[in-house]
């Protein structure tokens, strides 16, 4: 699965995309097992609130399931305009 | 319907002009543009925008289409600047055509407040002291309700 980070969530994790080999159901499953990866993960993941998550492009809740899907983002809620 | 996310600047007044020719059925045109403000201290040397391609332009599309059908507009314009922005540059416009003027308002400023953060970009202010992201502000969040 193709895993991408934004803005300070990729400064934090310092790449801004990987391929995760996973067996996660949902998108907090996935955020568990990445958080368990290293303390750079984990200092990204340790407030949920402060994230926002996208499966395939479409913004979604943390306990979306990832049956099916090829990419997902996380990132810090949005600033456009 | 266009949607326009590029690094390139724009020419307000070149757009509008191609947006409204060919719209004589519409008695309205309502244009926003957003330009980056210089922060209190006058001492903004630079914005950069990220943004995520591919959901950029889905999401703006999904944003102006619900915009269209929602205020019956004959047109919508969406153009998104990302990369590195100097203050007074314009970030981006967007375009509202309608037969009548109070739908062209409105639906332009559904568009401004949706794709505050609903659109995913991103903003970082470079100052000599330093960087840093700008935080999304609970107030935008708020303006959603409204609609």
């Amino acid at each position: 699965m193709k895993v991408l980070y934004f803005a300070w969530v990729r400064e934090r994790i310092g790449l801004p995309r990987e391929t995760v080999e996973t067996e996660a159901t949902t998108v907090a499953d996935l955020v568990e097992e990445l958080r368990a990866r290293e303390e750079r993960y984990a200092l990204a993941f340790s407030d949920l609130s402060a994230l926002r998550v996208a499966v395939d492009q479409e913004l979604c809740e943390f306990d979306a399931p990832l049956a099916g899907a090829h990419e997902v983002a996380f990132f810090p809620p949005m600033t456009g305009g | 319907m266009r949607i326009s996310v590029q690094g390139a600047s724009f020419d307000v007044g070149a757009e509008t002009a191609n947006f409204t020719a060919g719209h004589s059925d519409m008695g309205a045109i309502v244009t926003f543009t957003g330009v980056v403000r210089d922060n209190d201290a006058g001492t903004l040397d630079r914005m950069e925008i990220e943004h995520y391609p591919g959901m950029t332009e889905k999401a703006l599309t999904e944003i102006a289409q619900e915009a269209q059908t929602r205020w019956s507009l004959g047109d919508v314009l969406v153009i998104h600047r990302h990369g590195t922005l100097k203050p007074g540059e314009m970030i981006m416009m967007v375009a509202t055509a309608s037969r009548h003027r109070k739908n062209a308002f409105e639906a332009a400023e559904y568009l401004m407040d949706y794709l505050k953060s609903r659109a995913p970009f991103w903003k970082k202010e470079f100052t000599k002291d330093g960087a840093e992201w700008v935080d999304a502000k609970d107030e935008d969040e708020t303006a959603l309700t409204r609609w």
